[in-house]
């Protein structure tokens, strides 16, 4: 089974959020998503710009396949890993860490209410592991 | 699903697998950049026990291979193994395969799996006009060993009478042993050798190659290293609608006796002129090239990308691509919203370990 931290958000595009102490959000992709990715060779981060829940917003590419990033909630990019330009398999390695993908400032603090947690996630990967 | 008799085996060494054709197959063993690196400059080994494995014999064999295949089996000597082609009426491409000739009227063809079934059905319907017979080998195992140093591996680990044969068997060559039929070929751009054994013999070599220090490869690397080496994948270069004469495959239809199934509609189409041809594409900015992206340059020239990936060898990105025959040099390809710039290069990307571009 794939580690899924308890104190993080997911949403089913397997997405982590995590919520920061600014009220900010960082977000990346859980490892079961890296794992079922393969090597990842590239990412395509967002820009920073402001985004509706469920936009895409980027890209992550491993030798295999593309997979869209979307905003799991609404608000606007307010950074992104720029290390992952150079060292995209930093996500493999450290999906929940160093492996961050972007930032954002949410508009709506409710819509995290939503977002399932990570019982509610480990359950949704269950059938797929 | 379908499963080799090396299944357990790919399991117990931590394959990821997934549907391959309805074959539960390899993907990777944990990082297919690494199994990648193995073949390039060391030695892995990858199961390709799902291809189809058929023999031909009887007196008319040649004469039916002939008659089926755009290449020239007359070429081959004893022991040796061909390339080839095989058309439909409209020239479009059936398959591609391997013929090895293991004596007179006496060949062994390897297929792809993915098209077993039709290609069976196509010798059968073809064979009735000619006094050869064809037999599928299903309980033929097949373990290719690639790399720069897997015949050394293969060397240690096979039968000592096999061992001293294999050292001096030449390249596109075979070996054909009871129990040990050994190509010197591969689909990696590498060394390497393609045996063929009974399947109740595959897991004991399989485990000896372990030893070896042989890595297991899964498809994933497969299709990497064979992109890199410019080598066509049934179904994305090439496919029943497109022919030889326009994917890079001109080299393997032969000159003289024009006349396997085909042949007409090739004449036809170089009378009218040939108007697509196969290129290498590198992307000079960051991103990664896909199957079905599209390519376009100054003069409004277009091609498709029918191969992209990463290459773990150049550490860009690549592709194979069909294009227009005249198209230009300044060349961009449409990735999601974007265009941008590719070089065109004369394939292969990588040859014996050596980055080309």
């Amino acid at each position: 089974m794939s580690y899924v931290p308890d104190n993080f958000k997911y949403v089913e595009s397997h997405e982590w959020i995590e919520v920061l102490d600014n009220g900010n959000v960082r977000i990346g992709i859980t490892e079961h998503a890296q794992n079922a990715l393969g090597d990842i060779v590239f990412v395509e981060l967002p820009e920073e710009d402001s985004y509706a829940i469920g936009d895409e917003c980027g890209v992550v590419e491993s030798v295999k396949t593309a997979s869209d990033i979307y905003a799991p909630l609404t608000g606007t990019v307010v950074a992104v890993n720029d290390a992952l330009e150079d060292a995209p398999e930093l996500i493999n390695e450290n999906p929940y860490d160093d492996g961050w993908i972007f930032e954002m400032s949410i508009d709506d603090a409710n819509e995290l209410k939503d977002l399932m947690t990570a019982e509610e996630y480990r359950n949704s990967i269950e059938d797929e592991e | 699903m379908k499963k080799t008799h090396l299944h357990q085996a790919h399991l117990d060494a931590g394959a990821k697998m997934v549907d391959f054709g309805g074959w539960d197959m390899p993907i990777n063993y944990g990082s297919q950049i690494e199994e990648h690196h193995a073949v390039r400059q060391d030695k892995g080994m990858f199961d390709v026990s799902h291809m189809t494995i058929v023999d031909l014999v009887g007196p008319e064999s040649e004469k039916f291979l002939l008659k089926i295949l755009a290449n020239d089996v007359r070429k081959l000597g004893d022991g040796k193994a061909l390339y080839s082609t095989m058309l439909n009426e409209s020239g479009g491409i059936i398959d591609d395969l391997i013929t090895y000739k293991r004596a007179a009227n006496n060949y062994r063809i390897v297929v792809n799996a993915g098209t077993r079934e039709k290609d069976l059905a196509w010798f059968e319907k073809q064979i009735k006009a000619f006094d050869a017979s064809i037999t599928e080998r299903p309980k033929v195992a097949m373990l290719a060993v690639q790399g720069p140093h897997a015949v050394e591996a293969c060397l240690e680990v096979l039968p000592s009478d096999i061992s001293k044969k294999l050292a001096s068997l030449k390249k596109f060559s075979c070996l054909d042993e009871t129990d040990y039929f050994i190509g010197r070929t591969g689909y990696t751009g590498e060394d390497g050798v393609e045996i063929l054994v009974p399947q109740e013999k595959v897991i004991e070599l399989w485990n000896k190659l372990l030893q070896a220090d042989v890595k297991p490869c899964g498809l994933g690397a497969r299709d990497t290293l064979r992109l890199e080496a410019g080598m066509h994948l049934y179904g994305q270069d090439m496919n029943e609608e497109i022919t030889p004469l326009e994917c890079g495959l001109g080299w393997t239809v032969r000159k003289e006796d024009f006349n396997f199934i085909g042949a007409d509609a090739l004449t036809t189409l170089r009378t009218q002129g040939i108007t697509k041809k196969m290129i290498g594409v590198v992307l000079a900015e960051r991103g990664i090239l896909r199957h079905n992206q599209e390519l376009v340059d100054e003069n409004g020239l277009t091609g498709i990308i029918t191969s992209g990936s990463f290459s773990p060898s150049a550490k860009v990105a690549i592709g194979m691509a069909i294009v227009d025959k005249n198209m230009g040099e300044n060349v961009k390809v449409k990735i999601r919203k974007k265009e941008l710039n590719v070089k065109c290069i004369k394939l292969p990307f990588v040859r014996n370990g050596k980055v080309l571009i």
